[in-house]
C-alpha cells in the first residue's frame, strides 16, 4: 500500500514495475517515460518497453496491432496526447475493435502547472466516454493508482486510465479497500447532500465535508474512481437518500463526471445538483495552489456548491 | 514461374474480380476501382504466400494482413471468400444490415480479418504492432499491409515508416497500391505524395517496384522481401484502378460507385470471358 503523499503518475509507474513480475505485459510510450513514470519500467524491463517517439498516434495503433496478437500493451502519453492527438486512433483502432489495449494518461488536468493550457487537458474523460466498450479510471491517489493498473491487466478490454503530476494525500488507506470496476465507493457518511469525487478532488470532497460539519450539514462523499461504466445504482441511491447532489472533477464541467452523473439524474431521479469542475474555458500557466484557486477547485467551493444546491431542494 | 501456376493464379484473381463486381453490385455502393486493382496481389499473398488455414482463422502462427486502405474491403472479402474462410455467396451481403460484411473490415465479425481498418493511415501502424509483437515473442510469423496511394498522404503512414524501420521490422511487408488516383483526381493534382521509392528508401526500407499485375513480379518481390534482414520491405505495386473492368480502369469515377444494371452484365460478361 501506498500511504503517502504521492501524484498518481508515480503510483501507475511503480504499479507497472511491480506487476511487471506478475503479469506479461509490453509498455509503449512517446518520448515521455521519464514523466509519465514509465521509466521505472523501461529500467526494470528493457527489453518489454518501446519508445514510440514523438508520434502519439502511430503509437496507439501499434499497441491495437500488439493487442491483436494476444499481448497487453500499456500506453503512456499526456492526457492531451493520448486522449486529443490520438483520439481517433483510439476510436477506431482500439475501440471499435474492443481491442485489450491500457492506456495510461498522465499529467491530466489543470495540475500540470505552469507549462499552461496546451498540456492541460480537461476534456480526455469526455472523449473517452463516447467510446463505446471504454472503462475509464480516475483514481483518487497513488494507492489507488496502482490498484487501477492491477483492476486494468484482469478486465478484458480496452482501459482509459488518468492519472496526475501534482502530488496528492493518500484517501485510500482503509483497511480491506479494493477497487471494482464500476463500483462507487463511499467513504464518509452523510444525510443532506452527496458529494460526488473523482481524482484528486475526493480528498477536497472530504475537506468539504469537515466544512459543512462545521455548519451543522451532514455531506456524504463518495468516489468514482470508475467514470464509465459509472455506478448508476449507487448515484441514484445517494439522490434518493440525500436529496441533493455535488459533483467534484478535474475536468471540464461539461462532458466528464459532472455530465455522467447529471444523466443518471435526469433519467432516473431529479434531484438539484452542483457540478465543481474546470468551467467551460482553458487553463492557463500559474502554481498548482494558485491555478487549484483560481479554478476553483477547493474544498470551500465544493462546500459553497453543497449549500447551494441543498437551498434548491 | 509455370504457366501452369501463373494461369491458375489468373483464374483466381479473374473470379476474385467478379466477387468484387457482383458484391459491390448488390450493396449499390462500395469502392469497385482500388479493389480491382489490388485483385492479383490479394490472389498471391493468399493462395501462395501467407501461412493461413480457412478451417482456423484465429490460429496464432497464422501470418497476417491488415488491409490499411480498408475501403477496398469487397477485394479481402471476395478473396476470403475464394480461399474458404467466408461462404461465396455471404459476398451478396456486402455493407447490408445485419451482415457482417461491414463496409470497410471488422475483425470482430469476419473470419479471417486480422484488423479492423478504413480510416486511412491507421492500419499499417497496427501492422508494426503485430510485427513488433512477433519479434517481442519470438514468433516466425509474417505481417503483410496493403496501403493506398493517396493513403500516403496521410501522416500517420510516415510515423509508422519510421516506426518499422527503427524496430528493423523485417517480417513486415508494406505494398504501395500506386494506381495513380484518389477521391478528388489524379494523385499528382490532389497532393502529390510520389516519389514513393525514394521516401521509403529514406525511411529505411528495402523497396521493390513491381507492376501489381504481373504474378512472376510479385512472386519475385515477395521472395526478395522474406531475404531481406534488418528492414522492412516496401512494395511499390504500380497497378490500374478499375483492372479488368475496361470501363473502370484509370477512372477516377470509379473509386467510389458501383455499376447500374447494365454496367454490372457488361463487366461481369468481360471477366466471365476470361475464364
Amino acid at each position: 500500500m501506498i500511504k503517502e503523499k504521492m501524484a498518481t503518475r508515480e503510483g501507475y509507474g511503480q504499479a507497472l514495475a511491480a506487476l511487471g513480475e506478475k503479469y506479461d505485459f509490453v509498455v509503449l510510450d512517446a518520448d515521455l517515460a521519464a514523466a509519465t513514470k514509465t521509466g521505472v519500467f523501461k529500467k526494470k524491463f528493457p527489453d518489454r518497453f518501446f519508445d514510440c517517439g514523438i508520434a502519439e498516434g502511430n503509437m496507439m495503433s501499434v499497441a491495437a496491432g500488439i493487442a491483436a496478437t494476444g499481448k497487453i500493451p500499456f500506453v503512456s502519453s499526456f492526457a492531451m496526447f493520448a486522449a486529443g492527438r490520438a483520439f481517433e486512433q483510439v476510436r477506431n483502432s482500439v475501440g471499435y475493435p474492443h481491442l485489450n489495449v491500457k492506456i495510461g494518461a498522465t499529467h491530466a488536468g489543470i495540475t500540470v502547472g505552469e507549462d499552461g493550457a496546451t498540456h492541460q487537458c480537461n476534456e480526455d474523460i469526455a472523449l473517452m466516454r463516447t467510446i463505446p466498450g471504454m472503462v475509464i479510471l480516475n483514481p483518487a491517489d497513488a494507492n489507488e493508482a496502482y490498484m487501477a493498473v492491477e483492476a486494468a491487466i484482469k478486465h478484458d478490454g480496452p482501459v482509459y486510465m488518468r492519472f496526475g503530476r501534482y502530488a496528492v494525500p493518500c484517501v485510500t488507506d482503509i483497511e480491506g479497500y479494493q477497487l471494482e470496476i464500476g463500483k462507487g465507493i463511499v467513504l464518509a457518511d452523510g444525510t443532506d447532500v452527496t458529494l460526488i469525487a473523482s481524482g484528486f478532488t475526493v480528498h477536497l470532497a472530504l475537506e468539504a465535508r469537515n466544512i459543512l460539519a462545521e455548519q451543522g450539514v451532514s455531506a456524504r462523499v463518495v468516489n468514482i474512481h470508475t467514470v464509465k461504466p459509472l455506478d448508476t445504482e449507487l448515484v441514484i441511491k445517494c439522490a434518493k437518500e440525500t436529496g441533493a447532489i455535488v459533483t467534484a472533477e478535474e475536468h471540464s464541467i461539461i462532458g466528464g463526471l459532472g455530465s455522467a452523473v447529471a444523466e443518471a439524474l435526469t433519467e432516473n431521479c431529479p434531484v438539484p445538483m452542483k457540478r465543481v469542475g474546470v468551467e467551460d474555458t482553458y487553463g492557463r500557466s500559474g502554481t498548482v495552489p494558485a491555478l487549484l484557486e483560481a479554478y476553483g477547485l477547493t474544498a470551500k467551493n465544493i462546500a459553497d456548491k453543497a449549500l447551494s444546491a441543498i437551498k434548491m431542494k | 514461374m509455370e504457366q501452369s501456376k501463373r494461369q491458375m493464379l489468373e483464374k483466381i484473381a479473374n473470379d476474385i474480380r467478379i466477387g468484387i463486381i457482383e458484391s459491390v453490385y448488390s450493396a449499390g455502393c462500395g469502392h469497385p476501382g482500388g479493389s480491382l486493382s489490388i485483385a492479383d496481389i490479394m490472389t498471391y499473398l493468399y493462395f501462395e504466400e501467407m501461412r493461413v488455414d480457412p478451417q482456423n482463422p484465429k490460429w496464432e502462427k497464422r501470418d497476417r494482413f491488415v488491409l490499411s486502405k480498408g475501403h477496398t474491403a469487397p477485394a479481402l472479402y471476395a478473396t476470403l471468400a475464394e480461399r474458404g474462410f467466408i461462404p461465396k455467396e455471404d459476398l451478396k451481403t456486402l455493407r447490408k444490415i445485419d451482415s457482417y460484411l461491414q463496409g470497410h473490415p471488422d475483425m470482430k465479425h469476419t473470419p479471417g480479418v486480422d484488423m479492423s481498418s478504413g480510416s486511412l493511415g491507421l492500419g499499417i501502424s497496427s501492422a508494426c504492432g503485430m510485427a513488433l509483437s512477433a519479434k517481442i515473442s519470438g514468433e516466425d510469423f509474417r505481417v503483410y499491409t496493403i496501403i493506398g496511394d493517396g493513403e500516403s498522404e496521410e501522416g500517420q503512414v510516415w510515423e509508422a515508416a519510421m516506426f518499422a524501420s527503427h524496430y528493423k521490422l523485417d517480417n513486415l511487408v508494406v505494398i504501395l497500391d500506386l494506381n495513380g488516383l484518389q477521391i478528388d483526381g489524379t494523385i499528382y493534382d490532389v497532393m502529390n505524395p510520389t516519389p514513393h521509392d525514394k521516401k521509403f528508401e529514406a525511411f529505411g526500407f528495402n523497396v521493390i517496384t513491381i507492376d501489381a499485375h504481373n504474378f512472376d513480379e510479385i512472386e519475385g518481390a515477395l521472395k526478395a522481401a522474406r531475404e531481406c534482414k534488418g528492414k522492412p520491405t516496401a512494395i511499390i505495386a504500380k497497378s490500374v484502378k478499375g483492372k479488368g473492368v475496361s470501363y473502370m480502369e484509370n477512372k477516377v469515377e470509379w473509386h467510389g460507385a458501383a455499376p447500374k444494371e447494365e454496367q454490372y452484365k457488361i463487366a461481369i460478361a468481360e471477366l466471365t470471358a476470361n475464364k
